[in-house]
């Protein structure tokens, strides 16, 4: 299928000059040009474009940011609201940034979503699959250090608690969350690292993007039906056929986004923030972004501290073991009438998880928050495994053009279907 | 290929050699990596003991003083404070510690503790919960008037700092008595 399209032809002297000393524009044009792409491909694919986009909205507002930012503990917190009032545009660039972050994962969870869906972590997509769980950590790593910057009460206090999670870890935590702080509880040196770091990741998540990219172009996509594109007819070209769809979810998609930054630029944050770091005064209902709030409702479920710990990263971590657990020879949900419930109860399981992290760890919030846990974790080693198995799956079309066909679209209908450009 | 194996060559001996002083190189090298992260000098000099007059704090009164960043309790205890932790079965508990091994003899009233939840970190709020002790908001870990743990997720007591008496009205917090430990 790699072979089948077509190469680039530097048509300038310079052109093809260069191609012959660095293939970049060439790389470029089988990429993201010529490279096919399923031609059922819906909407839910067009969100790794928007990841893509708004990494780098997050870096050209992080890099300004940063311009104006003091990374110390007496002085972030001004540096914030000098931002936010003297700067021409701060209040812009740093809403663009906060909310930028909120908007970077509802997008990752509806791609994640998408790719549970229709099966896209198996065979072969397992290392794209896996690279992905990656950058969902590597983002979580780096929003994390990103809220502490303004060095506000929920930036400190919530620095203290994910912090303390290391010191979970028998006979040596108490010395690498020493080790984490920088002191004997968190302080000056501990923002300076966080700030050091927050700059980094984000370039790091470049890197992996980068191999995800890669790993995604020598398997190909996945699509709705789940079948692997069988010969021309089945695919388009990236240009202009996603380019376009991608190009108008994405214009949708920041609508949403200037919503949030224009009308409610805090809605997403707490109010405890614009209150200066106090270590001596812990904010009467600490809760995370609420991005963490299913794992933050995994971890009060455990009673028990470092169990507590261990489930919180398990629940992340058992997404790589996803290709696996899931024994399923079908991949889209489509063809999967019960795998197709179970997923939506698990979406639901986990947004219910999402509102109990926000509620008090009291009486039935607790109880509900253990049931939910378990089903989290029943979903990946009972249900899916256990399907796998059981489920009468509904026959698979036999190419992707065909799945069309009897879904009442004739070839030809409506003028002929675009298929892959042979220029 | 069978089972004779080729001998050893000095060769292989400068592989494996060379191999390993580079391996012993990588690691000392980080060393300093690792270690730039830990308490520097300014740090540590900053957590020197510090000294609390206690004639201020009233009977029932809990103040909060700072060292090395944490805050400390210390709480001047009622007589009933002291009963409730004192009667309760010890082998019971979830950290077994008599209330005796948690203050100074004979200095009953006066119980300093670290103030930091040691579920997750935070800092607990004096007089509240089901035992009139310390509550933690965060996750609702319960404390007892001797700064035990009672219910919730935290695994431990409320640590106890290092501390003396430097007389009947003033503690040094940061310093062990020589004598006692
Ligand atoms: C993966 C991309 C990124 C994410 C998810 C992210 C996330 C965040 C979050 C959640 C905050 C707290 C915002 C607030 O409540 O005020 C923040 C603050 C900040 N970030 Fe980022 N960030 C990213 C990339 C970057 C980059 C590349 C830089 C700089 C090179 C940067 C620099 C800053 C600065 C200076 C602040 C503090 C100012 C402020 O609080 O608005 N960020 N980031
Ligand atoms: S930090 Fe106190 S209960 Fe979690």
């Amino acid at each position: 299928m790699m072979s089948g399209h077509s190469t680039y032809q530097p048509q300038s002297a310079f052109m093809k000059w260069m191609e012959r000393r660095l293939p970049i524009a060439g790389l470029v044009y089988s990429s993201f040009v010529s490279y096919p792409t399923p031609r059922n491909l819906n909407y839910w694919w067009t969100f790794g474009g928007i990841l893509m986009f708004l990494l780098g909205a997050q870096l050209v507002t992080g890099i300004i940011l940063v311009m104006h930012y003091t990374p110390h503990a007496d002085m972030a917190f001004n540096s914030v609201e000098h931002i936010m009032r003297d700067v021409n545009y701060g209040w812009l660039l740093r809403y663009l940034h906060s909310n930028g972050a909120s908007m970077f994962f509802v997008a990752v969870y509806i791609h994640m979503a998408r790719g549970m869906y229709y099966g896209s972590y198996k065979e072969p997509r397992e290392v794209l699959w896996i690279l992905g769980v990656i950058l969902y950590l590597l983002m979580m790593a780096t929003g994390f250090l990103g809220y502490t910057l303004p060095w506000g009460q929920m930036s400190f206090w919530g620095a203290t608690v994910i912090t303390n999670f290391f010191s979970a870890i028998p006979l040596v935590g108490e010395s690498v969350v020493t080790w984490l702080w920088g002191g004997y509880s968190i302080g000056n040196p501990t923002l300076q690292r966080f700030f050091s770091l927050h700059y980094l990741l984000p370039f790091v998540i470049v890197g992996v993007v980068v191999l995800h990219v890669w790993a995604l172009h020598m398997v190909g996509q996945n699509n709705p039906t789940g079948v692997e594109p069988q010969s021309e007819k089945d695919t388009v070209a990236f240009t202009p056929y996603a380019t376009i769809k991608d190009g108008f979810m994405m214009v949708c998609f920041c609508l949403v986004y200037a919503w949030f930054v224009f009308y409610v630029p805090n809605y997403l944050g707490h109010a405890d923030n614009y209150i200066p770091a106090n270590p001596s005064v812990t904010p009467t209902h600490i809760v995370p972004e609420w991005y963490y709030l299913p794992f933050y409702a995994i971890l009060r479920a455990i009673p028990n501290k470092l169990l507590g710990v261990i489930a919180l990263f398990g629940s992340i971590g058992i997404l790589a073991f996803l290709p696996w657990l899931d024994t399923s020879r079908v991949r889209s949900a489509k063809y999967r009438p019960l795998f197709r419930q179970f997923f939506w109860i698990f979406i639901l399981v986990t947004v219910g998880l999402g509102w109990l992290g926000s509620k008090p760890a009291e009486g039935g919030y607790v109880l509900a928050s253990r049931i939910l846990t378990f089903y989290y974790f029943a979903h990946f080693i009972i249900i899916l495994p256990v399907l796998g198995w059981v489920e009468k799956t509904r026959p698979l079309p036999n190419s992707i053009s065909e799945a069309i066909l009897n879904e009442g679209l004739p070839l030809g209908a409506s003028g002929p279907a675009p298929t892959a450009t042979k220029n | 290929m069978t089972a004779t194996s080729v001998e050893p060559t000095r060769r292989d001996f400068l592989y494996i050699a060379t191999g390993t002083v580079g391996a012993v190189g990588a690691a000392a090298a980080l060393v300093p990596l690792i270690a730039q992260m830990n308490p520097d000098a300014s740090t540590i000099a900053a957590g020197a003991p510090v000294e609390v007059d206690l004639t201020p704090i009233a009977e029932g009164q809990v103040i909060k003083v700072f060292w090395r960043g944490a805050p400390i309790f210390i709480n001047h205890r009622t007589k009933k404070e002291i009963e409730d932790a004192r009667k309760v079965n010890v082998a019971s508990l979830p950290d077994p510690q008599s209330d005796e091994k948690r203050v100074k003899s004979g200095k009953d009233q006066w119980q300093v503790l670290i103030g930091i939840c040691t579920h997750l970190g935070c800092i607990p709020l004096a007089h509240s919960g089901e035992y009139n002790g310390y509550f933690c908001p965060c996750h609702g870990s319960v404390y007892d008037t001797s700064g035990r743990i009672r219910q919730g997720p935290a695994p431990k007591n409320l640590p106890l700092p290092p501390y003396k008496f430097l007389f009947d009205s003033k503690i040094r917090i940061g310093e062990e008595d020589a004598a006692k430990v």
